[in-house]
């Protein structure tokens, strides 16, 4: 029996945030805008967020990453 | 040592899920890094396992328990004649990682579909938003295989034999000891850095930009320009043990190396630990 519901509209882009790269995915199942966020390397989902629009869950996303991302502390690599 | 013929039907393609999700003898199982989007739709008829409550001891840090595995699959309408597919989010991490605990309690016919989460939503396929509900079934699992997996014990005493090479899936950054946690996580460890003498293949080398996992000749070049090769005693780890069980699926069903192991322990068990060597 088919659900009638498909993910639609997916895009992947790539830009940097706050010194680091970072995969934005959104997509639209029914009515939902879906957005997630990856760090590239190594490739961890570390915010998401759903809206009306995909600006909205884009924007409500990547206001998390933000936030995440001043959290991660470089060290030098130094012994 | 030859490098023994992999086992193809380890893997299955999106489309061979969307035609066989509905089988009686086949369980589609989402298994995601973020454990709300099985929610937001999934493959129709696939059940959904958290790894952080249902892929574990959650008192004791371990694999998941012999009883409570036997829970999980019953509930989810598995039995041991059971062909359970796999997929996930972030290219199949937990996907590999229930795969391979699975594979410790001897499940026969497991397998991973190839591209994951991402490939099925990027191709526009069709997505369930109703928990699926099985009849439920008995499980009886085996007694655990731990020669799938390594202990700090075993990581001690043999990361400087010629013989054995441990490969550090994690992100370059995380390897040099630049970052203690991939970007916008939690930091999880006191120090920075690698196991002596471990290799740096990032998980990720292993997958094409679509999510699907390169080809047998391109992996065999991958693993085998760092040393990796079928005559060792592998073993991968990264942070807490997923990422390398990814790896470990490469090497171990999708390359037919005969002997490779998953420490799980990983960076949070080397990188927390008094007077561990660590190299950066």
């Amino acid at each position: 029996m088919s659900t009638g519901l498909k993910s639609e509209e997916y895009r992947e882009t790539r830009r940097e945030l706050d010194g680091w790269p970072i995969n934005i995915t959104s997509y639209r199942v029914g009515d939902k805008w879906y957005c997630s966020i990856d760090n590239v390397s190594p490739g961890a989902r570390f915010a998401r967020a759903e809206g009306s629009t995909r600006e909205e869950a884009d924007t409500t996303a990547l206001v998390k990453a933000a936030r995440y991302l001043k959290q991660t502390r470089r060290y030098p690599t130094t012994s | 040592m030859t490098t023994t013929i992999a086992v193809p039907d380890v893997l299955v393609s999106t489309d061979w899920v969307a035609e066989h999700h509905g089988d009686s003898n086949v369980r589609v199982v989402e298994v995601d890094v973020d454990t709300a989007a099985y929610d937001q739709g999934h493959v129709t008829n696939a059940v959904g396992w958290n790894w952080t409550t249902e892929l574990c001891d959650t008192v004791v840090r371990d694999i998941v328990p012999k009883a409570k595995l036997e829970d999980l699959l019953g509930r989810a309408g598995i039995t041991p004649e059971t062909t359970i597919v796999l997929y996930g989010d972030n290219n199949n991490w937990f996907a590999a990682w229930a795969f391979w605990q699975l594979k410790i309690y001897g499940h026969r016919d497991v397998r991973i579909m190839n591209g994951g989460r991402k490939k099925w939503l990027a191709e526009g396929r069709e997505l369930d938003t109703t928990a699926a509900k099985p009849a439920a079934a008995t499980y009886k699992a085996k007694d655990p295989d731990m020669s799938l997996r390594s202990f700090l014990p075993e990581v001690q005493s043999t990361y400087k034999r010629s013989d054995t090479v441990l490969v550090d899936v994690r992100s370059p950054q995380e390897f040099t000891g630049e970052i203690l946690s991939p970007p916008g996580l939690p930091e999880t460890c006191q120090r920075g850095g690698h196991i002596p003498g471990a290799k740096s293949i990032p998980w990720a080398k292993a997958c094409n930009d679509d999510g699907t996992f390169k080809s047998r000749e391109d992996l065999l070049a991958l693993y085998g320009a760092q040393g990796v090769t079928p005559d060792k005693n592998v073993i991968a780890y990264c942070r807490i043990g997923e990422r390398s069980s990814h790896t470990w699926f490469v090497l171990k069903h999708l390359l037919g190396f005969s002997n490779v192991k998953n420490y799980d322990g990983s960076w949070t068990e080397w990188g927390n630990l008094v007077g561990a060597p660590v190299e950066k």
